[in-house]
């Protein structure tokens, strides 16, 4: 099914490069956004190590019962 | 209704009283043409060139209208002492709007005169009742429109940059209504009223954004 | 109240993505005929409009996650709506660039204005551009976020209006591939599969950018309570929910 021509189509060799040209643009755009949620997550990541080990380095304070007391190490 | 009709009431009695925005509208109008009429090199202009002119310089006399809108609220306390009345907080967006609406008119019946005279060579005659009512559907428009976005803006810290920047996309489709349906008015001998379409356009986008603004208008007001 | 989890269910949609837009790609260029007038550079028209099309889905989306904000209130509504516009403006480039390649390799021009679709387009992205703007320049975050809403909700309605007048005023229009109305089924079906592609992409790169945010939230909580207001740096003025 023919449809109306705006203006004379580029040759295949000529077309070639506009075609690839707006695949590319549509790819790079992707990569970007992936690019900058790694390092948004990669520093949450970070954020929630350190969060880790801070917990983890505390002494156990929350003791039950809170009467007793500690006298002697 | 009653309370819009106070506030309306109040600002018109304010310009009239202190005549701080409609004569800068007037004379940003009538310097514009004549700016225009150097920068275009013409003795007149007419058909879509003239419609162009017309519409860019009311549009942007209107944005100085438009600025100017919700400031005495802004900055005398206009806003909470309207917050804690207990009336119906739409009618605040009716009273403006037709302030606007109002300003605009008169505008117009200023500018329209000067703009045949300096550029059109006074040859708007026949067709002056097309365009009228052609602009007033478009002074409607911008109304709500203006109404809408100053009050967006008058909350934000770049109070009028923010303003025309939303302001001028959303009218996009109105101008261009205003634009091309004026252009045969202004030509020589051409048409005497616009075509069908163009006010159909028109009315249509004041409808839905009349609508549109009277529901969202509430939580542009709360605290 | 718990946080809603964004990422559930994200790998498998994140597959479907993955497989729709390959198996699109190979229909794209092996399966779908050469366009008689156009040749291969009609082969744009499969990335350029899919983008479009759900860019524009995403401002509607955008404002109707706003009208849940303006009803509800919660805040999480509003988040919703700033990502789904924050994407379809991202789409919406890329729209803006494979049209206008695409305008350079059939017209030879890299911009038209005889195009209405492509003129509608860019003023609906000229609009959406102020919306982070509008969200910098208001520094309550409640009132920031509510305004935004409203914003949001008028340029949605805006959009159609937009396309309306903008066709209207095309003196002639040229035949687009879709205007002409006449795809044979083997570029119908490329095109629907395009389409549900970059759909897919869209839904999950909103989901994805929510978990982003949220997780970022809710670590940036858990740090004020387990070290301390100090380990907090205060957010200052920021264009995105909080």
């Amino acid at each position: 099914m023919s449809l109306i021509a705006a203006a004379p189509a580029l040759p295949l060799h000529q077309a070639g490069p506009y075609v690839a040209a707006a695949y590319i643009v549509f790819v790079v755009l992707i990569l970007v956004y992936v690019a900058i949620l790694a390092l948004r997550v990669s520093r949450t990541e970070k954020d929630v190590v350190a969060l880790r080990d801070e917990l983890d380095s505390r002494e156990p304070t929350d003791d039950p019962d809170p009467e007793r007391e500690r006298v002697a190490v | 209704m009653r309370t819009a009709l106070t506030i309306l009431r109040k600002d018109l009695r304010l310009e009239l009283r202190t005549f701080e925005t409609l004569p800068a509208m007037v004379l940003l109008s009538l310097a514009s043409f004549v700016i225009f009429h150097f920068a275009l090199a013409r003795a007149t202009v007419d058909g879509q060139l003239a419609a162009g002119v017309l519409t860019v310089t009311l549009l942007f006399a209107a944005l100085l209208g438009v600025n100017r809108l919700f400031v005495a609220e802004r900055e005398q306390g206009g806003f909470d002492a309207f917050l804690l009345a207990p009336v119906d907080r739409t009618s605040l967006l009716i009273a403006k709007a037709t302030a606007l609406f109002l300003f605009l008119i008169v505008l117009e019946v200023i500018a329209l005169p000067a703009f045949d005279l300096l550029l059109l060579g006074s040859s708007l005659g026949r067709s002056l009742g097309g365009l009228v009512v052609l602009l007033l559907l478009a002074d409607l428009g911008i109304a709500v429109i203006g109404t809408l976005v100053s009050a967006i803006a008058v909350q934000t810290r770049a109070r009028d940059l923010i303003g025309p920047i939303i302001g001028l996309p959303l009218l996009i489709p109105a101008l261009i209504a205003t634009a091309r349906g004026s252009g045969p008015l202004l030509l020589g001998h051409g048409a005497t009223f616009p075509q069908g379409k163009w006010l159909l356009v028109l009315a249509l986008y004041d409808s839905v954004f009349a609508l549109l603004a009277y529901a969202v208008f509430d939580y542009l007001l709360e605290d | 109240m718990l946080a809603p989890i964004y990422s559930r269910g994200l790998r498998g949609l994140a597959l479907a993505t993955v497989a729709t837009i390959g198996v699109a790609l190979g229909l794209v260029f092996f399966y779908a005929p050469l366009d008689a007038d156009q040749g291969f550079v009609q082969k744009i028209f499969y990335i350029h409009v899919p983008l479009a099309i759900v860019s524009l889905g995403g401002y509607i989306l955008g404002a109707l996650f706003a009208i849940g904000h303006l009803r509800t209130g919660d805040r999480k509504w509003d988040m919703r709506s700033y990502v789904a516009i924050h994407m379809a403006l991202i789409f919406s480039v890329g729209g803006l660039i494979t049209g206008s390649i695409w305008a350079k390799a059939s017209w030879g021009h890299w911009w038209v204005w005889d195009e209405p679709t492509l003129v509608s387009y860019l003023i609906v992205v000229l609009l959406f551009a102020t919306y982070q703007p509008l969200r910098f320049s208001i520094e309550d975050p409640e009132r920031q976020a509510r305004y935004a809403s409203v914003f949001a909700v008028v340029a949605g309605a805006f959009v159609p209006l937009n396309f309306i007048a903008v066709r209207l005023a095309q003196a002639y229009v040229h035949p687009r591939v879709l205007a002409a109305g006449h795809l044979p089924p083997s570029m119908g079906l490329t095109f629907a599969v395009s389409l549900i592609g970059i759909a897919l992409l869209y839904v999950t790169l909103w989901k994805l950018e929510l978990a982003a945010k949220s997780s970022r939230m809710q670590v940036r909580r858990l740090r004020r309570e387990v070290l301390g207001d100090t380990a907090v740096r205060p957010l200052g003025r920021s264009a995105a929910p909080s």
